[in-house]
């Protein structure tokens, strides 16, 4: 799928991952999620609301977005399951390259990055998983593109 | 959860505790082997000592849709320390999910010297144990493997249409919307893909999940086993049985809860699953 017009530092990202071993791209993902920071309390509590949580995400995953008041969004993730590792790791990778994108850019990430990163041999479930979490954080950026017409 | 010698299990031997592996971790006669879904988990950290077998780059042949070869399995056993007497230990996440799948590879070639971490990772987890991010290395055995012998395990597409011509039992393990054909793939994932949706013909919906207590990730009693096979989905331990799913790796986990929790005589798993199946040409389906 077309990687043009999405967030920069995104697709600088996978151009990155693109030469990356796979022993290399795991030692990355892993430095990733160890970045991780779950959702601040004045953004949300526990319990984390329902409609928040992705869908689909055997980590319990939740997605909140807060608009930076210069058109864009900053994305807050909180990952409940301690095993979700893998959901941290791209959590943290969206925070890092999607935050503070137009959400036009936004909008335009196809799903298949969730590969491009992750590899083609994760199991269809966590590649389910992660996916909807892209799918929340578009979500967001649907609404914020929207309200500014 | 009560004492795994206590909960009815007809060959409780094959299940270990979180308590005797840590009491084990320098017993030079087993060997700790982790296998998860995610394959982020191993590397951001393990049970000490333990070494990580992975369902994709390890277990499957990288060419043919299949499992490796005897010399790919002498050589995956030599680089992880592992010798005949070996007994390994299995353990990973998602309930023992792919730690099951392991297991069930390693039976093909016969290695029978192996036990499952009651729990998993999440129990592990739960219970404030080590894990360690440093990889161990064990000096290169000389595994002697005997040819992968599928037949008492595992079942071909051909084997499932004589079983069912034979009235024998299936068991579809995926989820509800699968087995409905509600639900066939993720977008954006059309390798295991399936052109119809549905189940085979006479087989019972029994999620592979429901083994499994959610709240530790441990194996439920086989009184409990019993209740959710036998009773309410009538499954006869006596009955030559096949379980399915999409690719064999949930499927591998009823295999094993029914064959040695359970004591069913004749459980075979069918890796081809619904990704073949649901590709074939004529073959029955049902909604």
């Amino acid at each position: 799928m077309s990687r043009e017009g999405i967030p920069r530092a995104l697709a600088d990202l996978l151009d990155e991952f693109s030469f990356l071993e796979r022993g290399e791209r795991v030692d990355y993902l892993i430095e990733y999620a160890d970045q991780f920071v779950n959702v601040p309390e004045r953004i949300a509590v526990r319990p984390y609301p329902e409609e928040r949580r992705v869908k689909r995400c055997e980590s319990q995953a939740y997605v909140w977005a807060e608009d930076d008041g210069a058109g864009a969004q900053k994305y807050w993730f909180a990952v409940e399951n301690p095993q979700g590792v893998s959901a941290k790791s791209f959590c943290a990778i969206l925070d890092d390259t999607v935050s503070g994108a137009a959400p036009e850019e936004v909008l335009r990430i196809p799903g298949d990055v969730v590969f491009d990163i992750f590899g083609r041999e994760i199991s269809m479930g966590k590649g389910e998983g992660l996916l909807g979490i892209l799918t929340s954080v578009q979500a967001f950026a649907r609404e914020s593109a929207a309200r500014r017409g | 959860m009560t004492d795994i010698a206590s909960r009815g299990y007809s060959n409780p031997d094959v299940l270990v505790s979180t308590d005797w592996v840590a009491d084990n971790l320098d017993n030079p006669g087993i060997r700790i082997v982790e296998s998860n879904e995610d394959q982020l988990l191993y590397p951001a950290g393990h049970i000490p000592g333990a070494v990580q077998v992975d369902w994709a780059a390890d277990l499957n042949d990288q060419l043919r849709r299949d499992y490796l070869q005897r010399e790919g399995f002498e050589a995956l056993m030599s680089r992880s320390g592992i010798a005949q007497d070996t007994t390994v230990i299995f353990y990973g996440d998602r309930n023992n999910w792919w730690a099951c799948y392991a297991y069930w590879v390693f039976q093909l070639f016969g290695h029978g010297n192996a036990k499952v971490m009651d729990g998993g990772r999440q129990k592990w987890e739960q219970e404030g144990r080590d894990l360690v991010r440093e990889v161990p290395t064990y000096a290169a055995t000389g595994y002697s493997a005997p040819e992968r012998d599928d037949a008492p395990i595992r079942a071909f597409r051909d084997d499932v249409l004589a079983h069912l011509e034979a009235g024998g039992q299936l068991v579809d393990v995926r989820s509800p919307q699968e087995y409905s054909g509600e639900r066939l793939h993720m977008p954006d994932f059309p390798n295991e893909g399936a052109l119809r949706g549905g189940h085979i013909p006479t087989a019972k919906s029994i999620p592979w999940a429901r083994a499994a207590n959610p709240e530790d990730g441990t194996f439920k009693t086989a009184a409990e086993l019993r209740d959710i096979y036998e009773d309410e989905q009538g499954l006869s331990p006596g009955g030559d049985t096949i379980a399915y799913c999409r690719i064999g790796e949930r499927s591998s986990h009823t295999w094993f809860v029914l064959t040695h929790l359970l004591g069913f005589g004749n459980v075979r798993n069918y890796d081809g699953s619904w990704t073949e199946w649901g590709n074939l040409v004529n073959v029955p389906i049902e909604k």
